[in-house]
């Protein structure tokens, strides 16, 4: 029962992880139809360079506390100026070519931000500072830590403002309309490339809010670690219907709580015959067992057709 | 179209393409021999496995437009598919069953790991009929990426793919008892083995160009593009869309599990870190990049993909030492940088790839006038 509780904990703080960079790929999805493959690059992004302020900000004597929302608003706008740029390079100029030629530019970027941080930031592992004490709590026999309350709770507001964005704010209608139906929202006098613009650039706000999540986890951050983070926040997203931004949330807190399950039963239910090292592979199953019974996600509407 | 007529000229226009071409890839390796070295035939053998791949996806994404990101999983399964039956592996794990281990002959592995990815192929395409565009697309990935974590796992409790170790000493191809891992003389020419791979390669590449191109001229052909471009009224019109769905991911999972199958023989070894989602995308960024649904696009892509890392790698340490004195940038972050720049450009200049087939790029033209 208590691995069951631990699970769950775990699943849940991975899921919201898994839920906010989700959420940058439905948005822009819904609006542009556009897998961004170099989402997950800028998650990287955002945890290298909340790292490496905050190492520069505590060898300066700034206080922990001060030092970790500073060194996250940097991240962030370092994102969104990231997210700004690649959208202005490699999507706008393509917004009317073949449907598959963003997918190949966004893979190009993918690979050249990967190598950036390479050379940047070399190839090691980069440990975060300890800098609150990680205090554990004991709930009904499981452990939950402080960074992993503080992670839930964040995301939760996150998400929470999020929706207040998008569905009682100004800009939220833009979008909305944008993504209802590009033409006929410019005729009504959005500005849509705006519109892209500021939906880039918040999915990348909250692609850096995960990174640092994700680095103060596990306490490691790495040039390399946005691809798997960034393919199973995709895989959340199509979980709960992409496009859908309620769909992204519920699809990532799901897939966070498959895998942890899964990885921690996977065990017993085979008899010993796959370990936790097939969690991906249960994630991945459950993916196509979803889909195929529900072609557009859990929460999706039924795609039109596109050519 | 004026027709040839064959009673005129003793050669047909397209008869002297033909010869021209075959004459040129049998001079191929000696020239890159003589003039780049031994190691760059090697690489423009690796090139023109890429190019059978990417021929292969070229049929389920070109053609039939069904979005595939998984495909280096048939890749696997063919590669897979050799290294166990044709090398000691068998032995070492179980010593009373097979006492040498399996060593099957190339010729009779082949057609075999054929049919086993094409039923992966049909096994990937038949729970996945209903889904579209994207939705797709990641089921393929997931699908790849199981394949390839079971590789990698596969090794306790039953020893079946040796882990992430993967299976190495790997027999190399063996045709009418010639062993292509020796030096061979021909009429006088000395063939090291990888001339005679690439020969090999040539004729397999041969192979499934001629099966593309009659493919995509077929009935069969037509009606993957009728899917491509609306399902609904493909399906309206009495094609059997589910079947030709199928038939499109079989035949694309064969012509994978076949370059598999000579990759393994190649290299004599194999390990799930050559299956990994990135080939998956590099495979499909040649389609792309050389333009999607026509063959010599696609194999300018496979060339171009294949060949641009390596001339990368071999320019950029000179180039540094000759423009600093000294290597400033680590040169294998600087390629994969390069690379992913170049694949933005060419992208951005040409939007429809390199050579864009003629039916699709009409239909991009009619598109472009409805908007």
């Amino acid at each position: 029962m208590d691995i069951f509780l631990q699970q769950i904990i775990n699943g849940l703080v991975q899921g919201s992880v898994y839920a906010l960079v989700a959420l940058g790929y439905t948005m822009v999805y819904g609006i542009l139809g556009l897998i961004n493959f170099a989402h997950g690059e800028v998650v990287m992004a955002g945890a290298m360079l909340a790292l490496s302020a905050l190492t520069a900000l505590i060898s300066w004597g700034v206080a922990p506390l001060l030092a970790l929302p500073v060194s996250l608003i940097l991240a962030m706008a370092g994102c969104m100026l990231l997210g700004f740029g690649i959208e202005r390079i490699a999507y706008r100029p393509l917004r009317h070519a073949p449907r598959l030629a963003p997918l190949i530019t966004a893979i190009g970027v993918s690979i050249v931000l990967q190598n950036l941080a390479m050379m940047i930031w070399g190839r090691d592992y980069h440990a975060f500072p300890q800098l609150i004490k990680n205090q554990p709590h004991y709930v009904g026999g499981a452990i939950i830590n402080d960074i992993q309350i503080i992670i839930v709770i964040m995301a939760v507001v996150i998400m929470a403002g999020l929706m207040i964005v998008v569905h009682r704010t100004s800009l939220g209608r833009a979008m909305r309309a944008v993504a209802e139906n590009q033409h006929a929202a410019q005729l009504m006098g959005v500005d849509v490339n705006r519109v892209i613009s500021i939906t880039f650039m918040l999915g990348s706000a909250l692609a850096a809010v995960a990174g640092l999540m994700v680095s103060a986890n596990y306490g490691l951050a790495h040039y390399y670690m946005g691809f798997l983070l960034g393919l199973k926040a995709f895989t959340a997203a199509v979980l709960g219907g992409i496009g859908n931004l309620r769909g992204a949330m519920l699809g990532g807190l799901l897939l966070g709580l498959i895998e942890s399950l899964g990885a921690g039963y996977i065990g017993p239910l085979t008899n010993g015959f796959m370990g936790s090292q097939y969690q991906d592979v249960f994630a991945f199953f459950v993916l196509i067992a979803v889909l195929v019974f529900r072609p557009s996600g859990l929460l999706g509407e039924r795609l039109a057709e596109r050519a | 179209m004026k027709k040839n007529l064959p009673l005129c000229s003793p050669i047909s226009p397209r008869a002297r393409e033909i010869i021209c071409i075959i004459l040129f890839v049998a001079v191929l390796p000696f020239l890159t021999d003589a003039l780049l070295g031994r190691g760059w035939v090697r690489i423009v053998d690796f090139a023109m496995l890429y190019i059978m791949l990417a021929l292969g996806l070229n049929i389920v994404v070109g053609y039939a437009g069904l979005l595939d990101l998984g495909y280096i999983a048939f890749y696997a399964v063919g590669a897979y598919c050799y290294a166990l039956t044709s090398s000691p592996h068998l032995a070492l794990a179980y010593p009373l069953l097979f006492p040498d281990g399996l060593h099957l002959s190339f010729l009779i592995v082949l057609p075999l790991a054929a049919l086993l990815a094409g039923g992966f192929g049909i096994l990937l395409g038949a729970p996945t009929l209903r889904l579209r565009g994207d939705y797709l697309a990641i089921v393929t990935l997931g699908f790849g990426e199981i394949v390839r974590i079971f590789m990698n796992n596969l090794n306790a409790p039953v020893n079946l793919t040796n882990g992430p170790q993967g299976i190495s000493m790997i027999d190399p191809v063996r045709i009418a008892g010639v062993s292509l891992n020796t030096t061979q003389q021909v009429f006088g020419f000395s063939l090291p083995s990888v001339h005679l791979y690439f020969y090999l390669f040539a004729g397999f590449t041969a192979v499934v160009v001629f099966v593309s191109h009659r493919l995509e001229k077929s009935r069969i052909g037509r009606a993957w593009m009728a899917i491509r471009e609306d399902e609904v009224a493909a399906s309206a019109m009495g094609i059997n869309t589910r079947n030709l769905k199928l038939l499109a991911f079989a035949m694309g999972a064969m012509f994978g599990g076949v370059s598999g199958t000579l990759f393994a023989g190649f290299q004599g070894f194999v390990s799930p870190e050559s299956f990994s989602l990135m080939e998956s995308i590099m495979v499909l960024c040649m389609v792309v990049l050389g333009g999607m649904g026509n063959i010599y696009g696609v194999i300018l892509g496979g060339m171009t993909l294949a060949l641009l890392p390596e001339v990368l790698r071999h320019s950029i340490v000179p180039l540094q030492q000759a423009m600093f004195g000294r290597t400033l940038i680590d040169p294998e972050s600087l390629r994969m940088l390069l690379f992913g720049t170049a694949l933005i450009g060419v992208m951005l200049f040409r939007p429809a790839g390199l050579w864009p087939s003629r039916v699709r790029r009409r239909e991009l033209a009619t598109d472009e006038a409805e908007q």
